[in-house]
């Protein structure tokens, strides 16, 4: 394969991608805890960071690790975290206090198998509820979930760039399959890659600022720590002041809705998906993450003998694409939906299309990946 | 003549009135805190303060500073990371006894031992006043909370020995009843580049006087008075005589290089401008 002028082809491991990526859109905070499968990312950064200017720190747990970013990144730095299932599950409460305090910050979940210690070398995509739903008292979130390791860098850099645009916790969900996978990526060159940078420039004068003022589909301009704009941050429900306002209803439902609105009413800017034949399909996969791999295998043999199925594999996870999968779903029979869980996803897609077709979520959990022939055995002719 | 200080000037005036009990000793914690913030002219643009949740954590909404009201227990790791992300900040956590000790505790430890450029002003009331009077690490033995309803059978913390041990450059305990001291004890915190602790005694009447028949706000000040004792009157007494007694003022200070600092030096030199 011979590279085009601003590309250049290495073997990377997914884990290294992401490290590298992040290193890209200008990450100069990272603070973890070790936990396999995700330890990569965080000894690439100990040892990347200090010779970039950033600052890399092992906390004392997860709950820690997520706290200092959400710390660092008010103080003006882009800031990342990565973990597995269980310290991801130790991480809700500090999402849930980025996501009300808005909070640019990058976590990446690199999935492991099964609840509590589970399988820490096996492969699963088992946290894809809890990254929407893991912390408690309803919010939105964006979800990316990539599929080989040339994704896991450009969706690192996308999960930046929304981090940033949005002013919200991007989680980044890895599988332990694609963070350790090796493969040849072609790798963008560092003047070509698109970085978004939060605003935090206030056009009012520090007396009359008000950090959390923003009409309901949008995004705060909130000033860095140290810039002159001296502010309050809070976990509690604050209007456009950011101090406490529980008893203004009003206000409240003000903060509440413009949390959802400012990411979901911006969907479509959000969704990345791959598709393949799906123009004259009549059936449909829906897959994500390394299942990716299986169903393009099962999709390709299938082709071949006849089957008109067509591919559907969603690069954002959350917000779910809704109208995507309702459109591409509408006049084929039958869905499938293989992954690595009881059927997370398949549960969202039966919600979002319309009667007769039928969804069939194939499900796999040993901790292995799910094979084709497995997927392609659910493929009619 | 007394010392003139500008302590209103770094209040939020408009979040006035505060949550705060009346006979509460948060208000003399925060202004002893404020004279000596006033004292070194430190720049409140340039100062972020970071809380937990309690009745105490909730000061940094009448502090006219940067201030960041975070999650039960994680104030230090919250600072730790606005530090680290912009170490020219000056970094002040305020805590409660719970907050910093119980939910806290594992990153008290942390950020004792890395030796880093925070002061942290631990509220010591001895219960969870927010939440309605029930157990903290730091009630003593026997008292009766609305969670030890039969007397409180485990031992109290040792928050400042703690902190010694696990490795803070200068730690120091005042009270409410000594106002003047508290404000020398924190003003020397300030001063100190690594992790400072100031615990300050205060009293809950409305929960810990009730709850350890100490009384009111009054009687509380006073048990303050005749149980603890400065460390300079604590040296000319027999040791007969201060059994039994907390000891109030600079209990630990130490040289050690500073986390940041450490950093640095690990940065390659035209990498340093951050710091």
């Amino acid at each position: 394969m011979k590279s085009k002028k601003h590309e250049k082809i290495e073997l990377m491991q997914g884990n290294e991608a992401c490290a590298e990526a992040a290193i890209a859109s200008g990450l100069e905070f990272y603070a973890g805890y070790p936990i396999t499968p995700s330890t990569e990312i965080m000894e690439i950064l100990a040892r990347r960071l200090p010779n970039t200017g950033g600052t890399f720190i092992q906390m004392e747990d997860e709950i820690a690790s997520l706290a200092a970013v959400l710390g660092a990144s008010l103080s003006g730095v882009k800031s990342m975290t990565a973990t597995s299932g269980p310290g991801f599950s130790l991480m809700q409460e500090n999402i849930g206090f980025g996501v009300i305090a808005e909070i640019p910050a990058v976590i990446v979940n690199v999935q492991r198998l099964g609840p509590s210690t589970g399988g820490p070398t096996k492969t699963a995509q088992g946290d894809i509820m809890q990254a929407k739903w893991g912390g408690h008292g309803d919010y939105d979130i964006i979800a990316l979930s990539p599929s080989n390791v040339e994704e896991c860098y450009t969706l690192t850099i996308a999960a930046f760039n929304f981090a940033e645009q949005f002013r919200v916790p991007v989680i980044l969900l890895l599988e332990e399959v694609i963070g350790h996978l090796r493969e040849s990526v072609v790798l963008p060159e560092k003047d070509t890659i698109n970085i978004i940078n939060r605003k935090s420039s206030p056009e009012a004068a520090p007396r009359n600022y008000q950090p959390y003022e923003a009409s309901i589909n949008e995004v705060p301009v909130i000033a860095n720590f140290g810039e002159g704009y001296r502010y309050h941050v809070t976990g509690l429900v604050h209007d456009k002041t950011g101090f406490p306002a529980t008893e203004n209803h009003q206000e409240v439902e003000k903060l509440r809705l413009r949390l959802r609105e400012k990411i979901v009413s911006h969907q479509e800017e959000i969704t990345m998906f791959k598709e393949w034949e799906t123009e004259d399909a009549d059936s449909l996969i829906i897959t994500y993450g390394s299942a990716e791999r299986s169903a393009l295998a099962a999709l390709r043999d299938a082709r071949i003998e006849g089957s008109k199925v067509g591919l559907l594999s969603l690069k954002t996870i959350w917000p779910f694409p809704h109208s995507l999968v309702h459109n591409k779903c509408e006049n084929k029979k039958y869905i499938m939906v293989p992954e690595h869980n009881f059927g997370q996803i398949a549960g969202e897609v039966s919600k979002n299309i319309d009667a007769p077709t039928k969804v069939i979520p194939i499900c796999h959990v040993d901790g292995t990946m799910i094979k084709p022939e497995y997927i392609k055995a659910y493929i009619k002719e | 003549m007394p010392k003139r200080y500008n302590v209103t000037n770094y209040l939020r005036k408009s979040n006035m009135p505060h949550i705060w009990c009346p006979g509460c000793g948060n208000g003399i914690v925060t202004s002893a805190f404020l004279r000596s913030f006033d004292d070194l002219k430190i720049n409140p643009d340039q100062t972020v303060v970071v809380s937990g949740i309690g009745c105490s954590s909730r000061v940094t909404g009448y502090l006219d500073f940067n201030t960041l009201h975070t999650t039960h227990g994680r104030a230090l790791a919250f600072a730790t990371g606005v530090k680290l992300g912009n170490p020219k900040l000056e970094v002040i956590v305020m805590t409660g006894d719970g907050d910093l000790t119980a939910i806290g505790g594992n990153h008290f430890l942390h950020a004792c031992r890395r030796n880093i450029n925070i002061t942290t002003i631990v509220f010591n009331n001895s219960i969870y006043g927010m939440t309605g009077g029930q157990s903290s690490p730091l009630t003593p033995r026997e008292v009766s909370t609305r969670t030890a309803p039969y007397g409180n059978i485990e031992e109290p913390l040792k928050i400042s020995e703690l902190a010694i041990t696990a490795g803070a450059t200068f730690v120091a305990r005042g009270a409410t009843f000594y106002p003047l001291q508290l404000e020398e004890l924190i003003r020397q915190a300030l001063e100190n580049k690594g992790f400072s602790l100031v615990e300050a005694i205060t009293q809950c009447p409305v929960h810990y006087g009730r709850a350890s028949k100490i009384g009111g706000a009054v009687e509380m000040l006073k048990w303050q008075r005749d149980n603890t004792i400065s460390m300079t009157a604590a040296n000319r007494l027999p040791s007969e005589a201060k059994k039994n007694k907390i000891l109030r003022g600079v209990l630990s200070h130490t040289r050690r290089q500073e986390y940041v600092e450490e950093y640095k030096q690990q940065l390659f030199s035209d990498k340093q401008g951050r710091y």
